[in-house]
């Protein structure tokens, strides 16, 4: 079935089974390896991407549902893999396998837009007054994201640092 | 995954005469697509409706109308359910994860199915899968399964936090059938109960479509959505309680009370709300409302300890209203 998508701000036709989903079609099709596939069933975040801007598990999404889509995956972040996101990662040492660092890399840039518009969250005291990103805010927004690795307190710090300065110095990756 | 046909449905007519014809409706697919690739699901057509525009927020006779592909993220976020049914919001960010609220749709979320793991497992019998295979979950292992509402044939538990909410808040699904009309449903007559027959889920037809579900207008009250699960995020409820709670000087005014985790569907039995109704609340009550409760509950082996957190969950709730 043709399907048009538009990945990374580059066009794409393709012509897919029904049956592909849409990080299938992201990593076989496209060639675009960074997402990754954990647990294929949603529960482990490793593939998660960006669609219209925001964040869903790709491999509980049928690519043929997304024609006309945009999508951004991790190669999609930055040009040279040094998003404020992305530094402050190598920085606070925000992972060890780095399998499911390309998932926490879209999940978390999402995490700061839903609190920039105000989302609350499950454990936001408050529904309706401002969000601030706390540890526990954090926890909560990021529990679709698995390390087995366990490098969360590294993930965290990365997070956090992005959003209390809004930027991190591109030295610092370094 | 089974082959299959992939239509995408353009208007209402398109979806309901492939639903009348046997096919199945995709929306945000997060709970049919898992299904699907383990086999449990393997429907021969899937028409897309996730592009319907059935997706705005509108007010509606002093309450809420809420399109049934509204996603539970932008239903969380709405200014005026976090405003007038603090409940839903807190229903909704209280299930899944940040990714699948995205996806999932108010009507899909409604119609997911169970997640009784027999259910899941193709190796064993279940009757909601297979009708009359049996049962393999009454006899195995128990824990995320119904203790009000069962049958001899099926323990499953409905998993929405979403429809928990939406029961405590007398909220109703608007239906339109295949020649055009559409009608009201409260939540009881939506969801059947299992019986002999707990492969039939709900009552629509086919060619029936969830076009949305319609919120009355709020009653105030102090409202909120406890949640115990075994995992502090992302992980279905073991038992839940959605409130609504007017309260004055320790005496209960009126009440609504709806619980998740405990029922083949979102459970709400008004006997317990009309007892309590008018009294002081203190712990001889809250036990009292208890037992009611479970009256009917069916606590087989592995599933007693639903019972004690029901009694702790009622007594966080009252004894935090009345403060």
């Amino acid at each position: 079935m043709n399907t048009n998508l538009t990945v990374n701000g580059r066009p794409h036709a393709l012509d897919l089974d029904t049956r592909v989903t849409l990080l299938d079609a992201l990593r076989d099709q496209l060639k675009l390896t960074g997402s990754k596939k954990g647990c294929d069933h949603g529960q482990c975040g490793a593939c998660t991407v960006l669609v219209n801007g925001q964040r869903i598990n790709a491999c509980l999404s049928l690519a043929v549902m997304h024609d006309g889509d945009e999508i951004t995956t991790v190669e999609g972040l930055s040009s040279d893999g040094r998003s404020p996101l992305q530094a402050a990662f190598v920085r606070h040492d925000g992972m060890q396998c780095g399998y499911c660092t390309p998932g926490q890399l879209c999940s978390a840039t999402a995490v700061l837009d839903e609190i920039a518009r105000g989302w609350p969250s499950h454990v936001s005291a408050d529904l309706e007054g401002p969000v601030e990103l706390t540890r526990e805010e954090l926890a909560e927004r990021m529990s679709g994201n698995i390390c087995r690795c366990s490098c969360y307190p590294g993930i965290s710090k990365a997070i956090l640092s992005v959003a209390e300065d809004g930027t991190v110095h591109r030295e610092a990756a370094e | 995954m089974k082959p299959f046909d992939y239509t995408r449905a353009d208007d209402l007519q398109t979806a309901q005469r492939a639903l009348h014809e046997g096919g199945t409706v995709i929306a945000g697919g997060t709970n049919l697509i898992d299904l699907m690739k383990l086999e449990v699901m393997t429907p021969g057509a899937v028409v897309d409706i996730s592009r319907l525009d059935l997706n705005d927020i509108r007010d509606h006779d002093g309450g809420l109308y809420i399109g049934a592909m509204v996603t539970n993220s932008d239903l969380a976020a709405d200014l005026r359910v976090r405003r007038d049914y603090p409940v839903l919001s807190r229903a909704l960010l209280a299930g899944a994860s940040g990714q699948l609220r995205n996806k999932a749709t108010t009507g899909g979320n409604l119609l997911q199915r169970t997640r009784c793991p027999y259910f899941y497992d193709r190796d064993t019998s279940c009757n909601k899968r297979t009708p009359g295979s049996g049962c393999a979950a009454i006899g195995g292992e128990l824990r995320n399964h119904a203790i009000l509402g069962t049958s001899d044939d099926c323990v499953a538990l409905h998993p929405s936090d979403m429809a928990v909410a939406l029961r405590v808040l007398d909220a109703q699904v608007e239906i339109e059938s295949l020649d055009g009309t559409r009608h009201l449903r409260p939540l009881d007559d939506f969801y059947r109960l299992p019986g002999t027959t707990p492969h039939i889920e709900t009552s629509l037809e086919p060619g029936d479509i969830i076009t949305a579900v319609v919120l009355p207008k709020p009653t105030g009250g102090q409202q909120s959505y406890r949640k115990i699960r075994d995992r502090a995020s992302y992980a279905f409820a073991l038992v839940s309680i959605a409130s609504v709670i007017n309260a004055r000087d320790g005496k209960i005014e009126n009440i609504a009370l709806a619980f998740g985790g405990i029922g083949a569907r979102p459970w709400r039995d008004t006997r317990v709300e009309d007892m309590m109704r008018g009294q002081t609340v203190d712990d001889q009550l809250i036990q009292k409302a208890g037992d009611l409760l479970l009256s009917d509950a069916r606590l087989l082996e592995g599933l007693e300890f639903k019972a004690d957190l029901v009694h702790r969950l009622l007594s966080s709730t009252l004894t935090e209203a009345v403060q």
